[in-house]
């Protein structure tokens, strides 16, 4: 006690220094509001990254929990699903909406014959007209688009694979919305070429490309592919884009035939102008 | 020794009323300020106690920055400043120590020493405050060259103050 004392006095000096201006930086702080923002935009700062850093820790005590969270609710969503419905009441779900009228019907399918590598690939699903499925319908897996529907039987229709030489579909790259036409040539059956896109057009590697919904085959935002590799040859006004497919054409099993509640109708309406 | 501390309270008011009332109206574009003021710190008799010397600088600081509705920002440089004079004045001590009744003026000490006591005091006085002022290290070259330039301008009012000093006492 005594030599803290001493301490004390010895340094009084300092210390009257160090109280004198800790209050001149207190009515700093309190009187002027420039220097008062800065020091409490710093501390929260500080403040701010403790916070997180805490919460980044404690995030992984909660694992557990949130775990079995998100497993209830993925058991939740689930009971949800088309396909879930599809098994209980049959193969087509209709939603009933009074704000929204329903534009596109999914009906479950199951593809059981399938070709990856010819020039022109089909599909065939166990869906046929028994069941509502019309020539010209869309096909789309969770991942992606898949075809056309081309010809239908009774208890099974072919599908124009996205895998065709003529089966050209609309694309659009999400980030900038340009449309663009999505072609598949003969090899590999894991990319395909994206045409007319204009070279002014900012691309980058991994942009996802989507379907535009223009054909109203496909409803529009129906993943594609990403952009794998682009290119501008000298003079082009277009660019040259490979894009990967996100579907994996020789693992499929369950797909999606859609059909478009408005098609007939934005179709003749489109005649209208062809027959002026 | 009333004589004394009479003296120095009229030059601590005058001081103060310079600074408040003409100084701070001057500037060149805001970027040279002269801070005359602590002139008052540098001629304080060198037999003041620190603490005293400590006590004057924030009242000091606390009237100028009244006048500037800046409340802390000369407190807290002058208070920095009174802190570094006592170290100081141990480091240009002469040898010998200080002579009795001496007052660190340039008649009694000389133009080298008083430069050298003088500008080192009102440089870290003035970076002091200058930094306080801007509170960020981005402009570090700009506030440095405020507190730089207003220092030159500062020791110019000083020495000015001082020749009147050495006027009165040759006369005398």
């Amino acid at each position: 006690m005594r030599n803290l004392i001493r301490f004390l006095s010895k340094n009084s000096f300092i210390f009257l220094f160090i109280f004198l201006l800790f209050i001149s930086f207190v009515l700093l702080v309190q009187n002027n509001n420039y220097q008062n923002s800065k020091v409490f935009n710093s501390s929260n700062f500080l403040i701010g990254n403790l916070y997180s850093t805490v919460n980044n820790v404690n995030d992984y005590f909660n694992l557990k929990e949130v775990n079995a969270e998100l497993a209830e609710q993925n058991a939740r969503l689930q009971t949800t699903q088309i396909s879930t419905f599809s098994k209980i009441y049959g193969t087509t779900v209709q939603i009933r909406d009074t704000t929204y009228a329903q534009k596109y019907i999914y009906t479950s399918a199951k593809a059981i014959n399938n070709s990856t590598n010819q020039r022109e690939n089909y599909i065939t699903l166990d869906k046929g007209s028994l069941n509502g499925i019309k020539s010209g319908m869309g096909v789309v897996s969770p991942k992606g688009v898949i075809g056309t529907v081309k010809n239908v039987s009774e208890n099974f229709c072919s599908v124009m694979s996205v895998l065709h030489e003529k089966n050209a579909v609309s694309a659009k790259i999400k980030k900038s919305g340009y449309i663009g036409s999505l072609v598949w040539e003969l090899g590999n059956y894991r990319v395909a070429q994206l045409k007319d896109i204009p070279n002014h057009v900012k691309l980058n590697m991994g942009d996802t490309i989507i379907t535009s919904g223009y054909s109203s085959v496909y409803p529009e935002g129906v993943a594609i592919g990403v952009v794998k590799h682009f290119d501008l040859l000298e003079g082009n006004n277009f660019f040259n884009i490979t894009i990967e497919f996100l579907v994996d054409y020789k693992k499929l099993s369950h797909v999606f035939i859609i059909k478009s509640l408005m098609k007939e109708e934005q179709e003749e309406l489109e005649e209208l102008n062809d027959v002026e | 020794m009333i004589i004394s501390v009479t003296k120095y309270g009229i030059m601590f008011i005058l001081l103060i009323l310079f600074q408040g009332l003409i100084l701070n109206n001057i500037g060149f574009g805001g970027y040279v300020v002269p801070f005359l003021y602590v002139f008052f710190i540098l001629v304080l008799p060198f037999e003041t106690p620190n603490w005293m010397v400590l006590l004057l600088g924030f009242v000091l600081g606390i009237f100028v920055d009244s006048f500037t509705s800046t409340l802390g920002m000369h407190t807290s440089a002058t208070v920095f400043m009174a802190f570094c004079r006592a170290y100081l004045l141990k480091l240009v001590e002469p040898r010998g120590g200080y002579e009795f009744n001496s007052k660190p003026n340039v008649q009694l000490m000389g133009v080298t020493w008083y430069l050298l006591y003088a500008s080192i005091l009102v440089f870290l006085h003035h970076i002091f405050l200058f930094y306080i002022e801007s509170f960020k290290l981005t402009q570090f070259f700009y506030t440095f060259g405020r507190a730089l330039s207003s220092t030159f301008f500062t020791m110019i009012l000083i020495l000015i103050v001082q020749l009147f000093d050495y006027k009165s006492t040759s006369k005398s």
